[in-house]
């Protein structure tokens, strides 16, 4: 047997670091569908705990929607239940190619290519448009996935200061000389909820001749007045030449993702991308249901509405409590701590109120930046948000932190 | 010479990586940079990108390394090593 026990030790010896470094992931089990209230089981073999779920992706609350659901089925009944193909070979149904369609014309774009996730859209598409006389210039605190196509691609790169366009602006200066340069951004950043200024970036990129791609997972749907996104927001839709998104999160939450812009920029990725060519096509019934998702969005803003409402009731009853918030008006709401052990001992309490929340701490965001993220949804409704407040309100009590700002918290917990 | 080219890099760190509001942070010859988070793993190309162009040499990949990139001496060696 290769699996000596040697090389069992040195694997065990891999995961106990982890665990001394403090960043190992513990088993989480929901034991129901996704949803605002939901049953988990935690830790592992505890017995099943009904919580009201705040950090789901679940923006627009479709994981669990009725109509979502019976597309998916009807998508099963009608389309079977899985493709057995990549899509260029014999995975491409006529499903697929009115899924894209209604993605370009909801993003405003001219042409769309789903993919597996959105991890591997990111995965696929800077190797598929770009070489080793290129360059691809990153905000700093861009998501992993398109670090990590970032890094499968030969291109050269160059990062700058997260948001900082006088910044932006000296790298474009420098890049000069490169042949095509592509500024890479996520629309809104996951870990802090900032919303990228889009306008400025797009403006800076025309002014020196560069082309832009927003990762937009965490805004498609819900962010600009009808849910476009972070380009609606900024009213410069036509300015972005490349968007990446996902059904994972507000649009669906199963599976799935695109790359959505110029048409021959897509068909590269069609012709190139090795996530594209060498993995499986999304699911007929992922793919109705998806379908059905777009309609829903298009049709009208009632969603999109709500979660913006409940966004800022949340925000400002956390405010108001005396918790420290990090500025913003996306869903996504940083309960800022700075210290880990209290983010995680505080999320663990917040567990035990009925809450479902978890600590960030580094690496995941930078050192001493440590928070409880809260993800709001249009599934909570007002008494879901009311109660999550008061269970921040006395959790913050019994740490003493409510009213504190940055300096109080630390100089109180460390960094 | 060395020592142009340590404040040359410190200088540079600080503009490059350190946050204009964050008066707390200084940053001296030996004060870890990756290790503590002042610079992450990604953005750490943009110092190499830097060191390449100011001091005229070629960094291989497999040397410009998260732990040869931590402090700003240990820069100043890994950029020498190349120069020589």
């Amino acid at each position: 047997m290769a699996y000596s026990a040697k090389a069992r030790e040195l694997f065990a010896e891999d995961i106990q670091a982890i665990r001394d470094k403090g960043i190992y992931k513990e088993k989480r089990f929901i034991c129901s569908s996704q949803n605002a209230e939901i049953e988990v089981e935690y830790p592992e073999g505890a017995p099943k705990k009904k919580v009201l779920n705040f950090c789901a992706n679940n923006y627009l609350g479709l994981s669990n929607h009725p109509e979502i659901v019976k597309a998916a089925h009807e998508g099963l009944d009608e389309r079977g239940f899985g493709m057995s193909s990549v899509r260029f070979i014999c995975g491409t149904q006529d499903i697929h190619r009115e899924l894209q369609d209604k993605v370009s014309d909801f993003l405003g774009m001219e042409d769309t290519l789903l993919f597996p996730s959105c991890m591997d859209a990111n995965s696929g598409v800077f190797e598929s448009i770009l070489g080793p006389e290129d360059l691809i210039l990153a905000d700093r605190l861009i998501h992993a996935s398109l670090i990590d196509g970032i890094k499968l691609c030969s291109a050269q790169y160059d990062t700058f200061k997260h948001m900082n366009m006088k910044h932006l602006k000296k790298k474009l200066e420098l890049h000069q000389d490169k042949r095509h340069v592509l500024v890479v951004t996520d629309g809104v950043f996951s870990m802090d909820g900032d919303l990228a200024p889009l306008d400025e970036m797009c403006d800076l990129c025309d002014q020196y001749g560069a082309m832009i791609l927003v990762d937009e997972s965490h805004a498609s749907g819900f962010i600009g007045k009808t849910g476009r996104g972070t380009h609606e927001h900024f009213d410069c839709i036509d300015q972005v030449d490349l968007i990446t998104t996902t059904f994972g999160k507000g649009l669906g939450g199963a599976s799935g993702g695109c790359v959505s812009g110029k048409k021959e920029l897509i068909e590269l990725c069609r012709q190139n991308a090795r996530p594209y060519l060498f993995s499986n096509s999304m699911a007929p019934p992922i793919v109705n249901a998806s379908i059905k998702v777009m309609d829903l969005v298009t049709k009208d803003t009632e969603l999109r509405d709500k979660l913006e409402w409940n966004a800022a009731y949340f925000r400002k009853g956390v405010e108001e409590a005396g918790l420290c918030v990090r500025p913003g008006n996306t869903p996504i709401v940083p309960v800022m701590l700075y210290n880990a052990k209290l983010a995680n001992d505080m999320s663990r309490d917040m567990y035990a109120e009925g809450i479902y929340v978890i600590g960030f701490f580094f690496p995941v965001v930078p050192s001493g930046a440590a928070r409880i993220r809260v993800q709001l949804s249009a599934a909570h409704t007002k008494e879901h948000i009311d109660k999550a407040v008061a269970a921040f309100k006395k959790v913050g009590e019994k740490y003493g932190i409510l009213g504190l700002d940055k300096k109080g918290i630390i100089e109180k917990y460390g960094m | 010479m060395a020592d142009e080219m340590k404040d040359m890099i410190l200088e540079y760190v600080i503009e490059e990586y350190v946050d204009e509001e964050d008066d707390e942070e200084e940053v001296g010859y030996d004060t870890p940079l990756i290790s503590s988070g002042i610079v992450d793993s990604f953005s750490m190309v943009s110092l190499k990108v830097f060191l390449e162009k100011k001091c005229h040499v070629s960094l291989p990949d497999k040397e410009a390394t998260p732990e040869a990139f931590d402090t700003v001496n240990k820069i100043c060696e890994l950029v020498r090593r190349f120069q020589d």
